[in-house]
């Protein structure tokens, strides 16, 4: 399955860059990436864990730049 | 009140307690005090963040190595230098946020083509509702003004309709009863009622949008080059700058621990790669932004990128640089009227659904009475034996002529011939030829201009029709003859010709050639309006069908080109040579935060350069 969620407040490129790795390194991701000018992440991950991956993704994103939520 | 304001006044009243601080006669305790409120005022977030950070195991970030680098400064007494770096931080970031969100906007609005309802037509009543609610084969109707939501057919009205949001071209094109018109387009005059044939997440407009916005995920060697460079700078700089504090105060005889350790922030201060993380990416998304306004869309700046070093470029003949509409172009009669020699092909040819038939017909242009025509005999590779009017009419290449023993014109002619026989009876011929597109000549000149090293024909047609057509435009190289296999091994062929790291680009109408686009190095399709094989196949889709924007696309993508190298060398330049001077204790902090976030900025503004592509 493959969706594109709306990034709220993501101002750093850099960390988008780091948010786009970390993404990509969760269990069941088989491709996540983000868009610093689109504002826009994409996950393409099994449908099984999906729910799962979407919840750490957030965490993911704020940790790393605790103003960026995901719009869901 | 804006996140951008609300900062602004935040390290306006800051700028002002530091100015209180430097001017005010003060006892050492009390400056300070001033200082550290200042510093507070302006880099609270900062440390805030920094600590924040730190506790989420995050280290090497900007607002940590920035609180280390100003706390720092105040360590080793330097109090209004550690404001004022702090200041100068503050107002650069807060004004490459605002230049990054002004650029994305601007971006954003170019590609604002998205149709926000939709009118349908349900149980007799008009509805406003979201396109994506509507189903294949609703009724919808589009006022004057109004942004047509999806492909459909019109079954009511006329009206003249905008398409440059998808095309780039300023002539409107009419629409009428029976006509496609596309999403994303603007209705500009009269009423339409339009029978939808797709739904909306496979309508043009859906389909181009998804196109652009997912184009940044194909990266351009620059980006991953800084990706990767980005990786090592930061821990690289860090570890240095520790390395830089620690070790001469050791090794050199009198050497100070505060004045290494000043050194040491600089470093910091310039640890961060943001000038190019963010402004590379930014300049191809502008890149691709700018072409798409011009009807071009590419793929991924990875072809964009790839499209600068353009070597030779290869057409298909049809439908390319020709209209791919058959028309008579030239009748040479004898004994009898051009129109009549014309009536009576267009009826010995009547049954045949060909191209060159059709053609006849349509030169005839008039209603074609069946009654008049008796038996047909199809001679395949000859052409046709009909009996019209109770005359044997013979219609056909030379070989059918020689075939009936008729002597014909042996004029040199290229183009499609048809000969007409009556009875044995020579009685002519007629010329059927592709045209040659308006813009074709010109876009081969542009290309040569732009120093393209070879152009290159391809193409199903005999050799006189190929190489005259190539002449006319004047391509280099031209096979003719092909069919669609050979076209792919002839692209192998010219791909072994070529210099290593330059590009072969084909360039196809996307519907027979899906196989050879993909074997180029990158494939254009062109007149990709509405053609859902053509956006399939390629990298880089032409809306309209005018090849002279295959140089605009390949000026836009040297433009981009320069802008990404220029912001390279000018970041990594600028750092390089601020980092030298600071280990050598020429450049002070204020060096170091214009290395920093001035940087950026001016990168970024050079990136939004990318975004113009008039005149290109």
């Amino acid at each position: 399955m493959k969706k594109t969620y709306k990034l709220v407040d993501l101002d750093c490129a850099n960390c988008a860059a780091k948010m786009e790795k970390a993404i990509n390194d969760i269990e069941g991701v088989k491709a996540a990436n983000i868009s610093f000018m689109a504002q826009k992440l994409t996950i393409d991950a099994v449908d099984e864990l999906f729910e799962d991956i979407l919840k750490q993704a957030a965490k993911v994103c704020k940790k790393i730049e605790p103003d960026c939520k995901i719009k869901i | 009140m804006s996140r951008f304001q609300k900062t602004l006044i935040r390290i306006l009243f800051g700028g002002v307690v530091f100015a209180i601080a430097l001017l005010a006669p003060l006892t050492k305790n009390w400056e300070l005090a001033v200082f550290l409120i200042a510093y507070l005022v302006i880099g609270g977030d900062v440390l805030i963040g920094a600590i924040r950070n730190i506790v989420r195991g995050q280290i090497f970030d900007e607002n940590f190595l920035m609180s280390i680098a100003t706390i720092g400064a105040f360590a080793v007494g330097e109090y209004p230098e550690g404001v004022a770096v702090m200041l100068f931080y503050q107002i650069g970031e807060a004004f490459q946020n605002y230049a990054v969100n002004r650029s994305r906007k601007s971006i954003a609005t170019l590609m604002d083509i998205r149709p926000d309802y939709a009118n349908v037509k349900r149980a007799g009543e008009l509805i406003k509702v979201d396109p994506e609610e509507v189903e294949i084969g609703e009724v919808i109707v589009i006022k004057p003004g109004e942004r047509i939501p999806l492909d459909g057919i019109v079954i009511e009205g006329n009206s003249s309709i905008d398409t440059s949001a998808l095309t780039g071209e300023s002539v409107p094109r009419e629409a009428f009863v029976d006509s496609d018109v596309l999403s994303g387009c603007i209705n500009i005059n009269g009423v339409l009622t339009v029978r939808t044939t797709k739904e909306f997440g496979e309508s043009t407009v859906a389909k181009i949008l998804d196109l652009v916005e997912n184009a940044s995920s194909k990266k351009a060697k620059a980006e991953n080059f800084i990706t990767k460079f980005a990786k090592y700078y930061t821990p690289v700089v860090v570890i240095t700058a520790a390395l830089l504090a620690v070790i001469p105060p050791l090794v050199i005889k009198d050497a100070i621990f505060s004045d290494w350790g000043y050194r040491a922030l600089i470093f910091l201060v310039i640890s961060c790669p943001c000038a190019l993380v963010i402004s590379i990416p930014l300049g191809f998304f502008g890149g691709i932004g700018g072409a798409s306004k011009n009807g071009i869309l590419i793929k991924g700046s990875n072809y964009l990128e790839a499209l600068a070093s353009t070597e030779i470029v290869v057409f298909d003949k049809t439908g390319t640089l020709t209209k791919g509409t058959f028309r008579v172009t030239k009748v040479e009669a004898m004994g009898l009227s051009n129109e009549s020699l014309i009536e009576i092909a267009a009826f010995a040819e009547n049954y045949s659904n060909h191209p060159i038939s059709l053609s006849l017909k349509q030169a005839y242009n008039k209603e074609i009475d069946s009654e008049r025509i008796g038996e047909v005999d199809e001679i395949p590779g000859f052409g046709v034996k009909t009996i019209v009017d109770g005359k044997i009419v013979y219609a056909g290449n030379t070989k059918l002529m020689d075939k009936i023993g008729v002597n014909y014109s042996k004029d040199e002619i290229s183009g499609t011939v048809v000969h007409v026989a009556i009875d044995d009876e020579y009685m002519g011929y007629i010329v059927i030829s592709d045209e040659i597109k308006e813009d074709s000549i010109e876009a081969i000149k542009r290309l040569k201009a732009g120093n393209i090293s070879k152009t290159v024909m391809l193409t199903g047609d005999n050799k006189a029709v190929g190489e005259k057509v190539a002449k006319q435009l004047g391509i280099d190289e031209v096979y003719t003859e092909l069919l669609p296999n050979d076209k792919v091994d002839k692209i192998e062929e010219l791909l072994l010709r070529k210099s290593p790291k330059g590009q072969l680009v084909f360039v196809g109408d996307g519907i027979n050639d899906a196989p050879v686009l993909t074997r180029a190095d990158i494939g254009i399709a062109m007149g990709g309006l509405g053609s859902d094989a053509a956006i399939e196949a390629a990298d880089i889709v032409i809306m309209n069908d005018e090849p002279s924007k295959i140089a605009t696309a390949i000026n836009i993508s040297k433009k981009t080109q320069k802008i990404v190298k220029q912001n390279i060398v000018f970041a990594l330049g600028v750092k390089a040579i601020v980092l030298l001077l600071g280990a050598i204790g020429i450049a002070n902090m204020w060096a170091a935060v214009f290395a920093d976030v001035g940087v950026s900025v001016i990168a970024i503004l050079n990136s939004m350069r990318a975004l113009r592509t008039k005149g290109l």
